[in-house]
């Protein structure tokens, strides 16, 4: 329905999604993950399946600005009582690889992993690390993307109108050019997401559902990072 | 890999500011861990504070991103003449090939974690002081480096794996040279979390030792400027994987560490018998320092001199990995193998050739390991 959506020929319908199902995790690590989490394990365990490839096999690439926002509210909250008492699933649930983490356990995939945060040039960084390990490392890797709305009080120093995510899968001799570059970046399809930084891979995506080539610039900084396939 | 020179480097660490402060903590056996003082001091814990930070707040242009961690990260870039280092690296290759690659674990979550406190939400600047990408931004910022920036955040792993991606970064041709690092800074969700987690011990830790009740936290910010050319001490190997067994609890048998260590060794085209010196992740927690000592016994075998240096700065999280590939950088450069301060007595069943007390050698090669939460592993070889 995305790919529909991102060619022009269904409207966007913004709806409440529910915390989506793990079915990748054991039932202990299913319930314990945090949103975020689920959200990055969905659109992983999709994006691997239709690569056809073993999930165990890609090295993963995490990007998000502003990783879980519910874990760190609830962390803050819990320091800001007296007792100071933090849950300890929470803490260690609380670090920004939680997601690959948590993906290594349930793809049973020892291949190695990162998370980065480059605020909204987040993907842009992230692709930009994904391609180099595609580069050098010549082995397939799952670029991540999460971002979801942050609840108050924060919130109104993050504003993210709605939640985000998607995985890609690279593999080497796929023809994926990447460089820092000048200029304005490529317009959003669905601007209902702006603000949202995993969503700056929209126009990627746009492109990629609509001829499966591209050449878009999505936000770096103050430059951006000039993507053709 | 192609072998990158470190052609700078510097530390701050709570034995001082800058490289020097720390090489002669480490020839004296001073500890710069003590008693908790921070914020409210109500946890029976040591410390590794860096000292001044509260009277040195971030202030002109670059006033917003005012925080801890990036007050830490200002005076860590100001040791060791490293900015005049950046500045000739600048004008050799341009600010654009310069990239900045840097790890955290909490940023500037401190401040946030008082504004919950206080309920004074105002002042808070959430992109510039709490965001994960605050620390490169800043750094970014105050060098006038404008390449690709990033932060990597897989906590304590977080400033060990910058150096993998700088590495690919100019082996890809993205930027001529890379400057990595990391920088932690001591706050209450770290303090208060290792410690729901009983990882906390309430003496200075002892890494190995029977003794041992867990970890001390500390803070730090370090850099090193990557380039390609093979002068003085070079970074030529690293390695990295996954657990896949637990959030927060190394693989019993140390599977993933092994896994990084051999891959390490392999970028750099060497046997294990051409390790001089390991310097250990050693936490001081019982999980880690046995999955530990197993991933060395079954490359090592015993053969090779190894220490944890956390007895001296502590735990410093997203900047473990930076700090203990400067101390790899200075054993190499001035022949010293560090102790493992604090410990004297090793836990029955540790295997490995713990080094407990200062030993003079010619070293060649040093490896670094860190490990993280969520079962992230990189081990780095350095070369003199």
């Amino acid at each position: 329905m995305a790919a529909r959506v991102l060619c022009g020929e269904q409207d966007f319908l913004p709806q409440a999604v529910s915390r989506p199902a793990v079915p990748l995790l054991p039932p202990a690590e299913r319930r314990r993950c945090a949103l975020t989490v689920a959200w990055a394990l969905a659109v992983a365990q999709e994006a691997a399946a239709q690569s056809g490839l073993p999930g165990e096999r890609f090295q993963v690439v995490f990007a998000s600005s502003d990783g879980d926002g519910d874990i760190q509210h609830r962390i803050c909250s819990a320091l800001a009582t007296p007792a100071a008492e933090v849950s300890p699933t929470d803490f260690h649930n609380s670090v920004h690889n939680a997601a690959p983490g948590y993906w290594s356990i349930g793809a049973h995939s020892s291949a190695p992993s990162t998370a980065l945060c480059a605020y909204d040039g987040s993907f842009a960084a992230g692709l930009l690390e994904a391609a180099c390990q595609v580069n050098v490392d010549a082995r397939p890797v799952l670029l991540v993307a999460v971002d979801l709305p942050y609840p108050p009080p924060l919130a109104a120093h993050r504003p993210v109108k709605h939640g985000f995510a998607a995985a890609i899968a690279l593999e080497p001799g796929a023809g994926l050019e990447v460089a820092l570059d000048d200029g304005a970046p490529s317009a959003s399809p669905l601007p209902a997401f702006d603000g949202n930084a995993a969503a700056a891979c929209l126009p990627l995506l746009a492109a990629l559902a609509r001829s499966g080539g591209a050449e878009v610039r999505l936000p770096m900084g103050e430059r951006v990072l000039r993507v053709r396939k | 890999m192609k072998p990158l020179a470190v052609t700078a480097y510097t530390a701050t660490t709570a034995l001082g500011r800058g490289t020097g402060a720390l090489l002669e903590a480490l020839r004296s056996g001073t500890s710069g861990l003590k008693p908790n003082d921070f914020d409210r001091a109500e946890l029976r814990a040591w410390i590794g504070r860096v000292a001044g930070l509260e009277e040195q707040p971030v202030s002109g242009a670059l006033a917003d991103f005012d925080c801890r961690n990036n007050r830490l990260a200002r005076v860590g870039l100001a040791q060791d003449d490293f900015l005049d280092s950046v500045a000739k690296a600048k004008s050799k290759y341009g600010p654009r090939r310069i990239a900045v690659l840097l790890g955290t674990s909490t940023s500037g979550i401190l401040r946030t974690e008082l504004a919950y406190r206080s309920g004074e939400f105002e002042s808070l600047n959430y992109r510039t002081a709490q965001n994960l990408y605050s620390v490169a931004d800043f750094v970014r910022r105050t060098l006038g480096l404008e390449g690709p920036a990033m932060t990597v955040a897989t906590a304590c792993s977080s400033s060990a794996k910058v150096f993998a991606s700088a590495a690919r970064y100019l082996e890809s041709g993205v930027a001529d040279a890379a400057l990595v690092g990391g920088v932690d800074s001591l706050c209450l969700s770290t303090l208060h979390g290792f410690t729901s987690l009983q990882l906390v011990s309430d003496e200075p830790c002892r890494p190995f030792d029977v003794r041992r009740k867990g970890m001390s936290i500390g803070e730090a910010a370090g850099f090193a400027l990557l380039e390609k050319s093979d002068a003085g001490i070079s970074f030529v190997g690293y390695g990295e994987s996954s657990d896949a067994h637990h959030m927060s609890t190394p693989h019993p048998e140390g599977e993933g560490a092994l896994s990084a260590m051999r891959q390490a060794l392999e970028r750099a085209g060497l046997e294990p018998n051409a390790v001089d010196y390991v310097n250990a992740h050693g936490t001081a927690t019982p999980s880690n320092d046995r999955a530990e000592d197993r991933a060395l016994m079954r490359l090592f075998g015993g053969r090779v001199p190894v220490s944890s240096t956390k007895g001296w700065t502590g735990h410093t999280l997203g900047a473990a990995g930076i700090v203990e590939a400067i101390v790899c950088c200075l054993a190499l450069e001035h022949g010293l193998i560090p102790a493992t301060l604090n410990s004297s007595a090793l836990e029955p069943g540790i295997q490995s050739q713990v080094v407990l007390g200062n030993r003079s050698a010619r070293l060649r090669h040093a490896l670094t390991n860190s490990f993280g939460f969520g079962g992230s592993n990189c081990s780095l070889v350095f070369a003199a």
